[in-house]
């Protein structure tokens, strides 16, 4: 084990990947320099052949990884902001998302985007959404939301040499943040959630850039005397219904928190597999914590005022641990 | 605050719009310094773009333009809002996050816009503005009142398939937008010559309008240039192109030295070469206004510290404003109180 921040292990994930397929290429705006560090060094390394800065043209550069991927390279391509999926988001929904299954399955696409997503430090709205519903409800596409240093690069690691495009969702506000990865080869599947805290009373389902905020949601309801569970639920799509039902059925009680806006969230999708699969074992209303629906806005008190924190879970929690309580 | 005197009659009107102009380029200059120091010293919320360096370009358009012409900007936008007639307050309340600000601090320094103004506003999106700005010609052509459209976008944003779609949209409905590239040469950190074939003006060529490519630090050629277009759209003539050739002396964003990390994508001699007074648009202006008299050094430092007073002036407002109602992006979103 070594410490390294998210950052650097997603980096780390691109160049051993680069590395081992010499079929792999990186393109993406400013990815030579890298705006968020993840891709620095790329270029020095692998060469321009294989590395390119692109121009300002999302739609091109997303067209752009389904071909390449349908004449037999492994793409990697980096929309920056995950806003930006909007300009590239032809390609993405009526090319990369279906043209497998229009074909008849004559091709693979191994094709990874990358881009930063979420809110939290007044980027405004056109640079802070937490849009994985989007590319969720596509079908066709695999939506990873590694919340670890660890899980960043083991996963990033199986996308890649995965045959199905995926994206690859890097929280903005756990960037900087370090933990503890594998030395040496670590890959991690896709479609399993970890589980992040045993605990008995209730499941908080965290989903990506949420961790932070609900690890301590469950310390101040460990010093109210009510013992959370936590499931990290690293991938949207697949989705790992059997460690979620499973918690679920312990706990009997479940918050699923979210930065994506309510309506159509994960947090909604995993509620209704929950109603459909584990009924049986609730005790009380699923919760969900997530954006109301808004956007976010610019000025710091007014995003946080929007933006899901631990006070909120822990207010979500403690509404279904009353005992006996209908909340 | 159209001026429409160019020509160097030496008229009391011909002085004042170049005094006026020349006010316009100081108030942008001094605001984007002072943002930049209080991003370095003391922090602002989210990112800011400066333009210090691309004066001319905003000041130049907007001082052809009528109040209630359309006008899209790009993220780099504070000048062009204050060229169009932006209140410096509103904007510095607007980029503290206060409720006073322009857009009462919902959206901050990429979003700044004032419709009472015409500034229909910056965007975040690059490549954003074009097709509103085209909808914005769209709308002025049906009024058929002879409003304009102006579109700032950059050299980086013309790489966007949008930006030929509305050249053609504009070209083929003869809308009376005028699209302004400000050509910097940089596209955030990368050079843009190394991702941009041929001449972006070449573009618009292809789409049939008129075409000028001008000196972008030059105040009065970009007036020139303005000119002719609005006076096309005026007359129902149809759109326009300008290529005003420019240089951004800040960084992409005032965090970049933290972004970069120690990476580069130009020199110190690059930048400093552009900041001499034979480059640097304030001075040009300056200088060529004192060899016409129309401003000496006493004139020019009074108007110096003019805009610098309206500047820590705007720093008081926003710093005296009121937080942002943390109520109000739910009720601008018409989100009801329970999810
Ligand atoms: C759709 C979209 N893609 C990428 C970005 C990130 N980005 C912000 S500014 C910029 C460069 C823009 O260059 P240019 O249009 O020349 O404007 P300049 O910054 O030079 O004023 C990029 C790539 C963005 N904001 N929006
Ligand atoms: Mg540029």
């Amino acid at each position: 084990m070594s410490r390294k921040r998210y950052t650097q292990a997603i980096n780390e994930a691109l160049h051993e990947e680069m590395e081992r397929d010499p079929k792999t290429i990186l393109f993406g705006e400013d990815v030579a320099l890298a705006v968020f560090g993840d891709t620095r060094g790329l270029l020095d390394k692998f060469g321009p052949k294989r590395v390119r800065n692109t121009p300002i043209c999302e739609a091109t550069i997303a067209g752009m990884a389904v071909g390449a991927a349908a004449a037999g390279y492994r793409v990697i391509a980096h929309l920056l902001f995950s806003n930006f999926i909007y300009t590239g988001f032809d390609a993405i929904a009526n090319q990369m998302a279906k043209l497998r299954l229009m074909t008849g399955g004559q091709i693979d696409l191994p094709i990874t985007v990358l881009a930063v997503y979420g809110g939290g430090a007044s980027q405004a709205a056109q640079h802070s959404d937490a849009n994985h519903p989007v590319l969720m409800n596509l079908g066709g596409i695999d939506v990873l939301v590694p919340a670890t240093p660890a899980d960043a690069k083991g996963m990033l690691k199986t996308a890649i040499r995965s045959n199905r495009p995926s994206f690859f969702l890097e929280a903005s506000g756990l960037g900087a943040v370090g933990g503890e990865v594998p030395d040496g080869e670590h890959l991690v599947p896709l479609g399993k959630a970890s589980v992040a805290r045993d605990g008995m009373d209730v499941t908080l389902i965290s989903v990506g850039s949420m961790i932070r905020a609900t690890q301590n949601a469950a310390k101040k309801l460990a010093e109210a005397g009510v013992d959370a569970e936590i499931i990290d639920v690293r991938s949207l799509v697949p989705l790992d219904e059997r460690t979620i039902i499973k918690s679920v059925m312990k706990t009997g009680r479940t918050v699923i928190i979210d930065e994506a806006r309510d309506m159509c969230s994960a947090a909604s999708h995993i509620a209704a597999v929950i109603a459909d699969k584990g009924f049986a074992g609730l005790r009380a209303p699923v919760r969900r914590v997530t954006v109301n629906n808004s956007s976010m806005p610019y000025a710091p008190n007014a995003e946080a005022a929007i933006f899901p924190n631990a006070d909120d879970i822990v207010r979500a929690a403690t509404s279904i641990c009353q005992p006996e309580t209908a909340a | 605050m159209a001026t429409p005197i160019l020509t160097q009659d030496q008229s009391v009107t011909w002085q004042t719009a170049q005094l006026s102009m020349l006010e316009r380029m100081l108030l942008i200059r001094h605001a984007e310094s002072r943002l930049a120091r209080v991003a370095k010293e003391v922090g602002l919320p989210g990112g800011v773009h400066l333009s210090i360096g691309q004066e001319a370009t905003a000041v130049g358009i907007c001082s052809q333009l009528e109040e209630d012409d359309w006008m899209t900007s790009t993220h780099r936008g504070h000048g062009h809002f204050l060229a169009k007639g932006g209140d410096v307050n509103a904007m510095f309340a607007e980029i503290w996050g206060k409720s006073s600000g322009i857009c009462k601090g919902m959206g901050g320094s990429m979003h700044v816009a004032d419709f009472s103004k015409g500034i229909i506003g910056a965007n975040g999106i690059v490549g954003g503005g074009l097709a509103i700005a085209t909808g914005a010609a769209l709308a002025a052509q049906l009024d058929g009142n002879g409003r304009a459209a102006v579109c700032f976008f950059g050299d980086g944003a013309a790489n966007q398939g949008v930006f030929m779609e509305c050249l053609n949209v504009a070209s083929i409905w003869n809308l009376p937008a005028i699209f302004v590239c400000e050509n910097n040469g940089l596209s955030e950190f990368t050079v843009s010559s190394t991702v941009t074939a041929g001449k972006l003006s070449d573009r618009a060529r292809a789409f049939d309008m008129p075409v000028s490519v001008v000196d972008g630090n030059d105040v009065r050629a970009i007036a020139q240039a303005a000119r002719n277009a609005v006076e096309r759209c005026r007359r129902s003539e149809g759109p326009s192109y300008i290529e005003a050739s420019t240089y951004r002396i800040q960084g992409h964003l005032e965090a970049e030295d933290m972004i970069l990390g120690g990476g580069t994508y130009r020199t110190n001699d690059e930048v400093e070469r552009w900041r001499k007074d034979d480059r640097d648009p304030i001075a040009r202006f300056r200088d060529c206004l004192n060899n016409e008299g129309v401003c000496d050094h006493t004139l020019f430092a009074t108007m110096t510290a003019d805009a610098e007073a309206a500047v820590e002036a705007a720093v008081a407002f926003a710093e005296q404003g009121d937080p942002a109602d943390t109520k109000l992006a739910y009720a601008l979103m018409g989100v009801g109180e329970e999810a």
